[in-house]
């Protein structure tokens, strides 16, 4: 990604620096700043979840991310949008995605963080297996 | 006959990879497979032929097909050479 752009994607098994991700969008035409920080939750439907495993279709998601990205750059005015997700096992409290939206006016930036996170749980092909103390399971994969 | 048997013949098969990821690689039991399949397979033939042999696939509550990196359409043809995978309903975030 070269530095000039406004776009930043990244998909990596390395965990994910939510300072840096939220400096990075800073512009000084920025008025406001949006970070969204997805992180491991211990519990699904009331049973305990011990880890989640993530995996990527790595080339067709950050496709799929950067046609997320466009999107969100025609719909509002926006400065820098910034992307990273994780994959690999992570433990409770850790963090499978941080997105970062600048923009001018704070509802340009609250209003396409919240378009992103959305899209990209219903686009982007990366899958969740949550560990649970009797066995593990695919998100969704079953009715 | 003969030429029944010509006609299959020029047709040709081609044997793509199709890639699986999630539920699809433990259905598989595998990160990847190969099918055989008529040159002018389409996306709808290509998942007939996966549920034959993989029946466990009609299971799951939906499944797309990606080619080339994109989701394509049940119409769309298939083509040696191109890369295909079996997209389960996606969970990242």
């Amino acid at each position: 990604m070269m530095s000039s752009s406004p776009i930043n994607i990244l998909i990596t098994d390395e965990p994910l620096d939510v300072t840096n991700c939220s400096q990075w969008v800073m512009t000084p035409e920025s008025g406001g700043i949006d970070v969204f920080i997805g992180t491991v939750r211990n519990a699904t439907k009331g049973k305990t979840v011990l880890r989640l495993e993530f995996e990527a279709y790595q080339t067709m998601a950050i496709r799929e991310i950067e046609k997320i990205a466009a999107a969100a750059f025609e719909q509002w005015p926006l400065q820098k949008v910034l992307i990273h997700h994780r994959t690999g096992v992570l433990q409770v409290g850790e963090i499978p995605v941080t997105i970062a939206v600048s923009a001018a006016h704070r509802d340009a930036a609250f209003t396409a963080c919240r378009y992103i996170i959305d899209t990209l749980k219903q686009t982007v092909p990366i899958w969740k297996k949550e560990f649970f103390e009797d066995g593990e399971v695919w998100v969704a994969a079953h009715p | 006959m003969f030429l029944y048997l010509l006609s299959h013949y020029l047709k040709f098969f081609m044997t793509i990879t199709v890639l699986a990821f999630g539920v699809a690689k433990d259905i598989f039991n595998a990160p990847s497979i190969q099918l055989e399949l008529v040159n002018d397979a389409t996306v709808m033939s290509l998942k007939y032929t996966l549920e034959q042999q993989y029946p466990r696939l009609k299971q799951l509550s939906s499944y797309l097909i990606a080619v080339n990196n994109e989701y394509a359409l049940p119409e769309d043809y298939i083509h040696q050479r191109d890369e295909v995978a079996i997209i389960p309903p996606v969970s990242g975030g």
